[in-house]
């Protein structure tokens, strides 16, 4: 079974994805909006707060102008969209490009260690804690303030707006909704979460590094579709809820595939693991309707 | 008030689907006046309309609403001016939206939307007054979701929204024809309700020719973009579908069949 550090470990990565998921269901189930930015965005945050930190700003500085960076990518990419109409799957796979080099631009070499310098948690371990439950705390007071921003914001006169023009654009123009400016807006705040994670991920891991972002997209869309699977998601909270749920389970679930000795899963194969899991995740479901529709057809 | 002048409008302009849609088509529609819009397919009906909501911006001409110059506006930000209902049921409200959300939705029509509330409290009793002149029973499934209601109903409280906001005119895209004739003939009478007891001013495109007789108080038929002909008052009382195909035959010099204009 898990052990009490792995077991940490799964919460604290896991509440980190939960604000992945935040963004990714703000792009693709709110705009309906497919975008591969977050694998760009998700270094980015990590860059920018890194360099920060390594030169002497306050961490929770730095991490804030690591999500208005991600904004930024975000925005560029639904500009592109928008206002270039480009299709938005491809806008986001050209930001994703772009936004490499610019990590590397950012960061100035492939990979800064953080082992060091004053993070967001460094001021945490001063509490009554234990060294690996410091993370999971910070982390999970994190999620709680975004999820509950998240949610009031989803339930406003402009968060309508937004889901209306995911929803039925036609219809949000004829309600006088500029559904451009709310999908730039939605996807900037889609990528400032994806950039936060980015940026609590490397200062917890104590190192920003410019490949940390690739699968970031899957290992979202897993947590998402998991935690729907879990809690339909019949209103804001409650997919919002959803997200949280399942990129806990994720984590959850690839701790203790890794950890059962007998199956003899290793590292390198978490990303087939998790291919896996979405596929089944997305699958499922649906394989429950037909085995339904087998038995009541007989 | 609408005005109308010469709108030229062509669809793939260049290509060998080269398409006309709108070849000079001029109009005025006084304040409070409430018009049907007769054509046969292609005449330019639902290009009148998308061009007056502004979902087709159109090649030359002016089109103003209560005055004002609109003809370059984005449909956003006509819809303060203009609400629409369309011929899909579906189309007019968002399915995955509550009843009261999609109310909520066209209350702020045209309106500044900030971080407030989307759904007010003070909202609920306007809405649930609404609701409860339909007759539906839906002032007490405010929480429902939009997609748990018929193409009727949703049809109904579309209408319903398009008139919760005071706006210049309102556009009807042959919003009955999608509906079992039972459920066309109430949303029909609510359409004249609402029209009747707010005054507005209003363009219904039908396909009935039937219907563009007898619903509101003028008669306008396209044919190849342009206005063929317009008829209003004692011209109109008592005219028959087949007295309007001949008056067509006659204006056009043309040979009409059933196929290209459906009777109803």
């Amino acid at each position: 079974m898990l052990s009490e550090i792995a077991l940490y470990g799964a919460f604290e990565t896991g509440l980190i994805y939960g604000l992945v998921a935040f963004g990714i269901y703000l792009s693709f189930r709110v705009l309906d909006f497919p975008d591969l930015t977050v694998d760009g965005s998700f270094p980015l945050g990590a860059a920018v707060s890194a360099v920060m930190i390594i030169n002497g700003w306050n961490p929770w500085l730095a991490t804030g102008a690591a999500i208005l960076a991600g904004m930024a990518a975000g925005a560029v990419t639904a500009t592109l969209n928008v206002r270039l109409k480009i299709l938005n799957l491809l806008a986001s796979i050209l930001t994703m490009i772009a936004l490499y080099s610019v990590n590397l631009r950012i960061m100035g070499r492939p990979n800064i260690a953080l082992l060091s310098e004053d993070t967001v948690l460094t001021p945490w371990y001063d509490l009554e804690l234990a060294f690996h439950q410091v993370p999971v705390v910070l982390f999970f007071i994190v999620a709680v303030v975004v999820l509950i921003l998240l949610w009031r914001f989803m339930e406003s006169e402009t968060g309508l707006a937004m889901r209306a023009t995911g929803a039925n654009p036609r219809m949000a123009r004829a309600q006088g909704i500029a559904t451009g400016w709310m999908i730039i807006l939605g996807v900037a705040l889609s990528n400032g979460l994806v950039a936060l994670a980015g940026s609590l991920f490397a200062q917890s891991q104590g190192a920003a590094d410019v490949t940390m972002g690739v699968g970031v997209i899957v290992v979202g869309l897993a947590s998402l579709i998991g935690g729907e699977a879990v809690l339909a998601p019949r209103s804001v909270i409650r997919a919002l809820l959803a997200c949280i749920i399942g990129a806990i389970l994720y984590r959850l679930a690839i701790a203790l595939a890794l950890n059962a000795d007998f199956i003899g899963l290793k590292t390198q194969d978490l990303n087939l693991i998790t291919a896996v899991l979405v596929t089944l995740a997305i699958v499922l479901p649906n394989a429950r309707h037909s085995v339904k529709a087998l038995f009541s057809r007989s | 008030m609408i005005t109308v002048k010469d709108l030229r409008l062509t669809f793939g302009k260049g290509t060998p689907l080269e398409n006309p849609a709108l070849r000079g088509l001029s109009l005025t529609v006084n304040q409070g006046e409430f018009v049907t819009v007769i054509g046969s397919n292609g005449a330019g009906k639902s290009t009148l309309l998308n061009a007056l909501s502004g979902e087709v911006l159109v090649d030359s001409g002016r089109i103003e609403v209560d005055g004002v110059d609109v003809t370059r506006l984005s449909t956003h930000k006509r819809a303060g001016r203009v609400s629409r209902v369309f011929q899909d049921p579906l189309a007019g409200t968002c399915e995955n939206l509550t009843i009261e959300e999609n109310m909520s939705l066209a209350i702020k029509r045209g309106m500044r939307r900030g971080l407030g509330s989307a759904v007010k409290t003070r909202y609920r009793d306007r809405f649930r007054e609404g609701l409860a002149t339909l007759n539906l029973g839906l002032e007490n499934r405010l929480g429902d979701k939009m997609g748990l209601l018929s193409g009727g109903q949703r049809q109904a409280v579309s209408l319903l929204m398009a008139s919760l906001n005071p706006s210049s005119i309102l556009l009807l895209d042959e919003h009955t024809a999608a509906l079992d004739p039972r459920t066309a003939e109430f949303v029909l009478d609510l359409t004249k309700r609402i029209i009747h007891d707010q005054k507005k001013t209003a363009l219904m495109v039908t396909h009935s020719m039937k219907q563009a007789l007898e619903v509101g108080e003028r008669t306008v038929m396209l044919h190849q973009g342009q206005v063929v002909f317009d008829i209003a008052g004692q011209e109109r009382e008592g005219l028959t579908v087949s007295d309007l195909l001949k008056l067509f035959e006659k204006q056009r010099g043309i040979e009409v069949s059933d196929d290209s204009l459906l009777l109803g």
